[in-house]
């Protein structure tokens, strides 16, 4: 049924995308010494894990090659999931007129 | 089909009574437990409400004959304590909700009719659908274990809102632990029903060729897919904020009674609600999608027309799916998350009313002009149209943000959404049951007790839910364990307290009939044939009871759904596995 | 196809291993999927209330400054090489070659364990320091979005040591069908990684 050598060729790719997984993890992790502030920090890990999960989705999950049905039911699951942060957070800060909603009083800091 | 090996052994029926009857796998087996279960769970639920209406229309007086039975810790000298009353509340909601409407709506009536209405000899997955309602009555036993815990039931309310519930007592752990078997049971569920009616219609059923019925269960089985989870995590912090003492939903600063809470604090109370309603608004179209489905069924048979405008119908209920995701917070506007915010949700929800009127319109269009048969499911279809409307209607000033200052958390709020569910959903379930209970059994249920079932209920509905409107525009507030008895705004329309009770308990005795009827029926109803209401769907074309792989026949479909009184044909109607017109 | 009478009926499922032409899925795929779906719901509803909680605090803390990121980072190696093994089980299966279909699914079992053992040593050594998930929100969500992640190890390697154990008897006769089993097993255990490259940045880096 499948050509074998088809495989093979996935094979390769398979342990690219191991390689390029690896090296990203050193990646985030040393660019996390790097002081960029905070939320350059956060763009820059999250850009990187954005990228490695699009890796992992798109190749072992074969999600680069798959039906219209899986993306159809990806693209909905995304828009909800979008709608449910975007609504989390305007209901904490007022995107129009500014103001900041609950802010609880504190967070102890862990002791260490 | 060239792997033979693929047969489901498993299916043999000649097994012994628990591989019968138990751990069958067929659907309509799996369907059948779920009905009886959720109809048994629904009487539950039922009865606690009788006792809080005695409570609220004879507020501290010891209820008679049983009252003595509850104990000390619930009714002592069989006068209610406040303490049991929330439980009985909380476990209502929960129960009517959770345990009741949607498993008979959709476990019930999802599993026994999608495999038959799309020609597919049973579910996609037969042994996660048994799982899916094996986790359904685990869930609803360790509900029914939590009255027996000391401090009783849950008594948060069906929303278990934060930080109440969080320090609650015992019972709200075990509400947290059945919630997470009952959002295991649906999830499992809607992954069944989805692939069920994507993968296994029969050949030339297209989507635009199916009954309305399974589009309303395709929406309802990816709002529980999707909006479930969030109320799983919800459910899983507030376990770890009871049982780790985190402080995921614990503002700082909580005082309760009269000592400074021993906790991090940090958490959003209003988190907690999001989650919820995140859930619980398309839980909503959950309640009612499939009672949709079901009364449209019956409609265009009963009316022996093709349904008014069906595309129209399809593209609503599933822009009304989409459009359920957004519109939550609009139960949310007092909290006093922003303007902004409650502008958005004010607007989405005023959007989604469309889709719906849509849908009630087309059904209300599609009786013009028929030769209605007024049959008892049709009565109860008939009822549902209205019903539902006022419940519809009512709802939007809770939509609009103003309005809702006034009505919010009043016995407003209870009569539209009691409109919606009681005289609405439940009396599509019931017609439901006497619509398919001779594809069932073989036999018709019996038309004079069904008389006697329905008018009593709906003119009871009516004098239940209706007076709670006018508390509520009264500022009569809901969960009040004396119904308003020791507030001034309330004494004025205090009386209809008695009234609406009284109309609760009559609606019980008359549901005894129902009861009778499905008992007596069941041995001495009047045969059916294969297709008593000569219908068109395909769950009618097989033989009753449908057998084992559900078709004796390779079904195959040629017309649409409703093809009734087609221009010249001799029959009235044309069923969709059926080649030519006669 | 479908055959029988009430009494006796055998009958057959259809696309339980050959697709559904107008999907081009088989049965078993399309409901992993679904289920993933829902999945991606309930990690999304976490990582919201993860994000809410922290934008509306007015204090918290780097994870950098209490997780021990070496070993972080040691069971981010630990679960993307379980990922390999595994879909490198599947290609094996693919390619007709048990033996190392035997092999790799093996790996990935021993990845998973290594992954919950080291994930021990960090709780142990947490609790050790007495940080416990009151001690603060932060905590409180590492814990609980780890814990949660854990479970869904867990049942990771229940499935995979059925398939590899007594569930690899279908490769005998239906082999096609056990193959479509790793392949889903294999989308379930990539998702579980998935999750893991975002809670280690979040939780560990941030």
């Amino acid at each position: 049924m499948d050509a074998a050598h088809d495989v093979k060729k996935e094979v390769r790719v398979y342990l690219m995308v191991f390689a390029a997984l690896a090296f990203l993890t050193v990646v985030t992790v040393l660019v996390s010494r790097v002081h960029l502030g905070l939320a350059g920090n956060i763009t820059v890990a999250l850009i990187i894990a954005t990228f490695k999960a699009s890796l992992v989705a798109g190749y072992f999950m074969h999600l680069i090659s798959e039906r219209q049905v899986i993306y159809a039911l990806l693209t909905m699951t995304g828009f909800f999931l979008v709608f449910m942060l975007i609504l989390f957070l305007g209901s904490h800060h007022d995107p129009i007129t500014g103001s900041v909603y609950y802010v609880p009083q504190t967070v102890s800091h862990p002791v260490h | 089909m060239a792997h033979d090996s693929n047969h489901q052994d498993s299916h043999h029926p000649k097994h012994g009574f628990w591989r019968t009857y138990v751990f069958n796998t067929d659907h309509k087996m799996i369907a059948l437990w779920y009905g009886i279960t959720a109809l048994c769970f629904l009487l539950f639920g039922f009865g606690l409400v009788m006792l809080m209406r005695w409570q609220l229309a004879y507020p501290e007086q010891p209820l008679p004959l049983i009252g003595k039975w509850f104990g000390p810790t619930r009714m002592p000298d069989g006068v209610m304590l406040p303490e049991f009353y929330n439980q009985l509340g909380a476990m209502h909601g929960t129960i009517m909700v959770f345990m009741g409407i949607v498993p008979l709506a959709v476990g019930a009536y999802g599993n026994f009719l999608i495999p038959l209405m799309i020609g597919a000899p049973d579910m996609a997955f037969p042994k996660i659908n048994l799982a899916s309602y094996w986790a359904f009555f685990i869930g609803g036993v360790v509900m029914l274990a939590s009255f027996f815990v000391p401090g009783g039931a849950a008594s948060s309310g069906w929303t278990s809102y934060t930080p109440l519930a969080v320090i609650a007592t015992t019972g709200q752990t075990m509400w947290i632990i059945g919630m997470i078997f009952l959002i295991t049971s649906s999830l499992l569920g809607a992954v069944n029903f989805i692939a069920t009616i994507f993968q296994m219609r029969a050949p030339g059923l297209s989507f635009m060729k199916l009954p309305f019925f399974i589009w309303a269960q395709l929406v309802t089985a990816f709002l529980l897919l999707l909006a479930f989870p969030p109320l799983e995590a919800a459910g899983v912090m507030q376990l770890m904020d009871r049982v780790a003492h985190t402080s995921f939903f614990m503002p700082s600063g909580l005082v309760v009674s009269g000592e400074h809470l021993k906790i991090s604090g940090g958490g959003s109370v209003l988190l907690w609600q999001h989650l919820f309603w995140f859930l619980a608004h398309p839980e909503v179209y959950v309640l009612i999608l499939p009672a949709m489905g079901i009364i449209s069924e019956i409609i265009a048979n009963n009316t022996r027309k093709p349904l008014w405008g069906y595309k129209g119908m399809v593209y609503s209920i599933v822009i009304l799916g989409l459009l359920s995701f957004i519109v939550w917070a609009h139960h949310m506007f007092i909290t006093g998350m922003g303007t902004t915010i409650s502008a958005f949700f004010q607007a989405t929800t005023m959007i989604i009313s469309i889709p719906s009127v849509v849908i009630l319109t087309a059904l209300f269009i599609s009786l013009w002009g028929g030769s209605i048969r007024f049959n008892i499911p049709m009565l109860f279809a008939l009822a549902f149209l209205p019903m539902f409307g006022i419940g519809g209607l009512t709802g939007l000033p809770l939509g609009l943000s103003s309005p809702d200052i006034q009505l919010h958390d009043t016995y407003y709020v209870i009569g539209h959404f009691h409109y919606i569910v009681a005289p609405g959903t439940i009396f599509a379930l019931f017609a439901g049951i006497y619509y398919w209970f001779p594809k069932i059994t073989g036999r018709k249920m019996n038309d004079l007790l069904g008389h006697l079932h329905f008018w009593p209920s709906l003119i009871c509905m009516n004098l239940v839910f209706m007076p709670m409107m006018i508390q509520g525009l009264a500022g009569v507030s809901r969960r009040l364990y004396d119904g308003g008895a020791s507030y001034a705004h309330a004494q004025g329309v205090l009386h209809l307290n008695v009234l609406m009770s009284h109309a609760a308990w009559v609606m019980a005795v008359f549901q005894i009939p129902f009861i009778i009827n499905i008992f007596w029926s069941l041995y001495k109803g009047q045969k059916a044939s294969d297709n008593p209401w000569e219908s068109t769907t395909m769950e009618w074309a097989t033989a009753t009871p449908p057998p084992h792989g559900n078709f004796a026949f390779d079904p195959k479909v040629y017309r649409g759904p409703y093809e009734y009184s087609v221009p010249g044909a001799t029959q009235d109607y044309t069923p969709q596995c059926q080649e030519k017109v006669i | 196809m479908s055959s029988g009478t009430s009494s006796s009926s055998i009958y057959v499922l259809p696309h339980t291993v050959e697709p559904n032409p107008e999907t081009g899925l088989f049965n078993a795929k399309l409901g992993i999927w679904l289920f993933l779906a829902s999945e991606v719901m309930l990690f999304g509803a976490l990582f919201s209330s993860y994000i809410l909680l922290r934008v509306s605090s007015v204090n918290w803390p780097l994870g950098s400054t209490i997780l021990n990121i070496p070993l972080g980072t040691l069971n981010t190696m630990v679960l993307i090489s379980s990922s390999v093994t595994m879909v490198m089980a599947w290609a094996s299966l693919k390619m007709k070659d048990f033996g190392k279909f035997k092999l790799y699914l093996g790996l990935t079992l021993l990845c998973a364990f290594i992954f919950l053992i080291v994930k021990y040593f960090e709780y142990s050594a947490k609790f050790h320091h007495h940080l416990f998930p009151e001690t603060s929100t932060y905590m409180a969500i590492y814990f609980t979005l780890t814990g949660l992640h854990g479970i869904h190890v867990i049942g990771g390697i229940i499935v995979n040591s059925y398939l590899w154990g007594p569930g690899s008897k279908m490769w005998l006769d239906q082999p096609e069908r056990f193959t479509n089993r790793i392949e889903i097993a294999g989308l379930y255990w990539h998702f579980v990684d998935l999750v893991w490259i975002f809670l280690f940045p979040v939780l560990y880096l941030l």
